[in-house]
């Protein structure tokens, strides 16, 4: 156990190789799209739509899909209001305040372990990352489950309580629903290997 | 008593004869291969398969219904119609403030002529001006939104405004003409034994703003009074000329039929637009009517009479600008005058007469060809190979015809019947679209289902890519289209919403919790939104007497999302598109309980979209 202990602490007191830091500033400019893109696009289409109602949820904001013909998180709200949904309004999503600054801070705390150069305080952000993100991922799910289970008793039309996919294709009445991960969100994933992948580096540099 | 043999003999011949009927009959029925492919390459050659679109928009004057129809070309579909001068429930037109204003004191107009806005002597796609004959009004639609946007007139001193609408190359001016002359200015009295000395007809331009498209007054030219007939505006070299035609020359009165179809030849009048313009700067006018008129007695240079075959209707400019075909309706020819030899008698001062000061040109030196086109021509488009396309509407045929060379007729095809006007996609422009012809017929004699005495019109597609003419396909109309025009579809782009940024009403609301009425002494103002599948308010309570103004939005801004609005007995339905906001005014005279609903279908709980009116007794 003691022994575990002590190739912990050594461990942790390892400095990051050249290689480790440079992966540390790929992965922050890597993570740059968070802020311009989509984390996640949800695509309606029936037979009215044929091309699709769009609504893109970014780091920061809800936007949908928009041509001279249409609104489409208009038209979302529109629709949702017959089964008695909440519209979809920014205002109610608490994560565009939080999310933007996690990833602010994350970004200065990658910087911070790049140039102090100390296995542990990359560990940290890894660690922290990685629950940010799964933190966020639960919240819209919530969220999502929120919208589809808090519908009016006094809706026009009843509809069975429902959460509307986050990965992958379901049908809801009329509507097949397509979720999937944006840009966004990949950067936030790839943030991620490369963080583990510069931890890695420098290990096995020690362990030579 | 007959043999027997003779009886077998009998009952074989009429087995054979019975075979040689039913034969025939198989044979009648049948068509012949050829015809049956040529019907298959009509039919695919029109048809537009679910999901796809037409290549030309196809816009119809809708004469004495005040309105211009929409069909897509090759299908001949129907697709809109935009009233123009009329009330249209459909669209609520002419039941809101708005368009009521336009409107005025006329309840229908009498389209002829559209004419698409032009840039460089070919369409833009910006605005589509339409003439009213009846009461001398042009309409301004923008194509935009496929929307009357402004009626302009009655304009002073034109009686009859049939010679419009017609535009210059890079839409100046819109023309404008005098039908029926009368003692100007209107509103004067003369006796019609006077006719000939008291009475005036004009020919003149609408201006036309080049940002806005607002149309106001520009100038006009008094003329004797002839019945002006048509016009149209020169193109390239003759760019700064605008023509019309005559008919009465005779200045007769009575019965016209008779009276003035005694010359053999009546008028073009060749008028320098650019000239007219320069006059009216330098002050060289007389307000008549509060118009500016130039009276050629006193301003000399501008406007010449070319002779042309008896009683002319149609008068159309070729592509290139250099030739004016003239059709003398009551003759076999088609007169082509030469834009050059034109000028160079203007400059010789080649005159044979003078018309109240006005010069007529030699005819002989103007005349570049008469073609021998058929009976009865009338209006003339061109191609861009080269050929002119007469209607002939006494033969029911069109001639198609060279441009030059040896001007001779080299194709001729009947229509069904006694077509007007023709169109060919720009037609009337610098480069026409060679591909169809749209025969305007006057009558049908039944080509279609009897829908009993009342007769639709009819309009038949015909291919001109080939070296003969081919009969497409037969539409039917409401009454009447008198001209058409095309324009290729890529060419429009319209919007299907009007979107919120661009909402300049004050009194538009855009969300339902803003709705609601105030009262102002016994004016009950009411801001109202319509969106899927409720009005906000739902009730609307006044006292009986109270004039009630009504602004509602609609609030969608999803295409095709329009929402009507119709109170129950009190003779009102307006619709609004998505992003539209409209007033209604009334006053509330009928006491009561009355219901107002969506009256365009709209959504699944579009019966549910209801509301109550309630007046109060005095």
């Amino acid at each position: 156990m003691e022994k575990w202990l002590d190739k912990a602490n050594v461990f942790f007191d390892l400095p990051l190789t050249l290689n480790s830091r440079l992966l540390i500033l790929v992965a922050v400019v890597v993570l740059l799209p968070a802020y311009y893109f989509p984390l996640w696009n949800m695509t309606f289409y029936s037979n009215q739509y044929p091309d699709g109602l769009k609504l893109h949820i970014y780091a920061y904001k809800l936007e949908g899909g928009k041509t001279p013909q249409r609104d489409d998180l208009r038209e979302i709200n529109e629709l949702n209001h017959y089964i008695g949904m909440r519209p979809l309004l920014e205002s109610d999503f608490s994560e565009f305040k939080w999310i933007p600054f996690g990833i602010g801070a994350l970004i200065l705390l990658a910087l911070r372990a790049m140039v102090i150069g100390k296995m542990s305080n990359l560990v940290d952000v890894f660690v922290l990352f990685s629950y940010f993100g799964l933190f966020s991922l639960w919240s819209f799910y919530y969220r999502l489950y929120t919208y589809g289970h808090n519908l009016a008793p006094n809706a026009a039309i009843k509809v069975k309580p429902f959460t509307p996919p986050l990965i992958g294709k379901e049908q809801i009445a009329n509507f097949t629903v397509y979720s999937w991960p944006g840009l966004a969100s990949y950067s936030l994933v790839l943030f991620a290997i490369l963080l583990f992948v510069a931890i890695v580096l420098s290990a096995k540099s020690a362990e030579e | 008593m007959m043999s027997k043999r003779t009886q077998w003999t009998w009952f074989g011949l009429g087995v054979l004869c019975a075979l040689a009927v039913s034969l025939a009959f198989v044979a009648c029925r049948q068509k012949p291969t050829e015809q049956r492919g040529a019907v298959a390459e009509a039919a695919i050659a029109t048809y537009v398969p679910p999901g796809d679109q037409d290549e030309y928009y196809l816009f119809y004057s809708g004469g004495h219904s005040g309105q211009v129809f929409v069909a897509g070309i090759p299908s001949m579909r129907h697709i809109a119609t935009i009233p123009v001068f009329s009330p249209y429930p459909s669209t609520g037109y002419g039941y809101d403030e708005e368009s009521k204003k336009m409107l005025g004191e006329f309840t229908w107009g009498d389209v002829h002529h559209p004419a698409l806005s032009k840039t460089n002597g070919d369409y833009d796609g910006r605005w589509l001006f339409v003439n009213d004959n009846a009461n001398a009004r042009i309409a301004r639609i923008d194509l935009r939104d496929f929307k009357t946007k402004q009626i302009f007139g009655p304009i002073p001193n034109v009686s009859g405004n049939h010679g419009c609408s017609f535009v210059t190359n890079n839409t100046e001016y819109v023309l404008i003409a005098t039908r029926f002359s009368v003692p100007l200015p209107l509103g004067t009295y003369a006796s019609i034994e006077d006719y000939a000395t008291k009475y005036r007809g004009v020919v003149g331009a609408v201006a036309v703003d080049p940002e806005t498209g607002e149309m106001s007054l520009g100038w006009e030219l008094l003329t004797p009074p002839f019945n002006w007939d048509l016009g149209s505006c020169g193109k390239g070299p003759s760019e700064d000329w605008a023509f019309w035609s005559c008919y009465n020359s005779e200045r007769a009165t009575g019965k016209l039929e008779v009276t003035a179809s005694q010359k053999d030849r009546d008028y073009v009048i060749a008028v320098n637009w650019k000239a007219a313009e320069q006059a009216i700067k330098e002050g060289k006018y007389k307000i008549i009517g509060g118009a500016k008129v130039i009276d050629p007695k006193e301003v000399k240079g501008l406007a010449y009479l070319i002779p042309a075959a008896k009683s002319p209707h149609g008068v159309d400019v070729s592509p290139d600008g250099n030739y004016i075909v003239a059709s003398g309706k009551l003759q076999e020819i088609t007169t082509v005058f030469n834009f050059e030899k034109i000028l160079k008698a203007i400059e010789n001062k080649d005159f044979t007469g003078e018309e109240d000061g006005i010069p007529v040109l030699n005819y002989d030196s103007v005349k570049e060809a008469e073609v021998n086109v058929g009976l009865g021509p009338l209006h003339t488009q061109f191609d861009d190979k080269g050929f002119a396309y007469t209607s002939l509407f006494v033969e029911s045929a069109i001639a198609k015809w060279r441009l030059g060379g040896d001007w001779a007729v080299v194709d001729k095809i009947p229509i069904t019947y006694n077509i007007g006007h023709l169109c060919i996609p720009g037609g009337d422009t610098m480069h026409p679209d060679g591909k169809y012809v749209i025969a305007l017929n006057k009558l049908s004699h039944g080509k279609h289902l009897s829908v009993g005495p009342s007769q639709p019109e009819c309009s038949q597609l015909i291919d001109i890519t080939g070296e003969k003419m081919k009969l497409l396909y037969d539409a039917f109309t409401e009454p009447e289209p008198h001209y058409a025009q095309a324009i290729r579809a890529d060419k429009l782009h319209p919007i299907e919403v009007y979107p919120k940024e661009e909402s300049k009403n004050p009194n538009a609301i855009w969300d339902v919790n803003q709705a609601g009425a105030t009262r102002r002494g016994n004016h009950v103002i009411v801001k109202m939104t319509a969106v899927r599948s409720s009005f906000a308010p739902t009730k609307i309570e006044v006292n009986q007497g109270d004039r009630v103004t009504i602004y509602l939005t609609n609030i969608e801004q999803t295409t095709d999302e329009l929402h009507g609005f119709a109170i129950c007995q009190y003779n009102i339905n307006v619709v609004v598109d998505p992003g539209e906001t409209k007033t209604i005014e009334f006053v509330a005279n009928k006491p009561g309980v009355f219901p107002y609903y969506c009256t365009n279908f709209c959504s699944a709980l579009h019966q549910e979209m209801q509301g109550y009116l309630l007046v109060k007794p005095r």
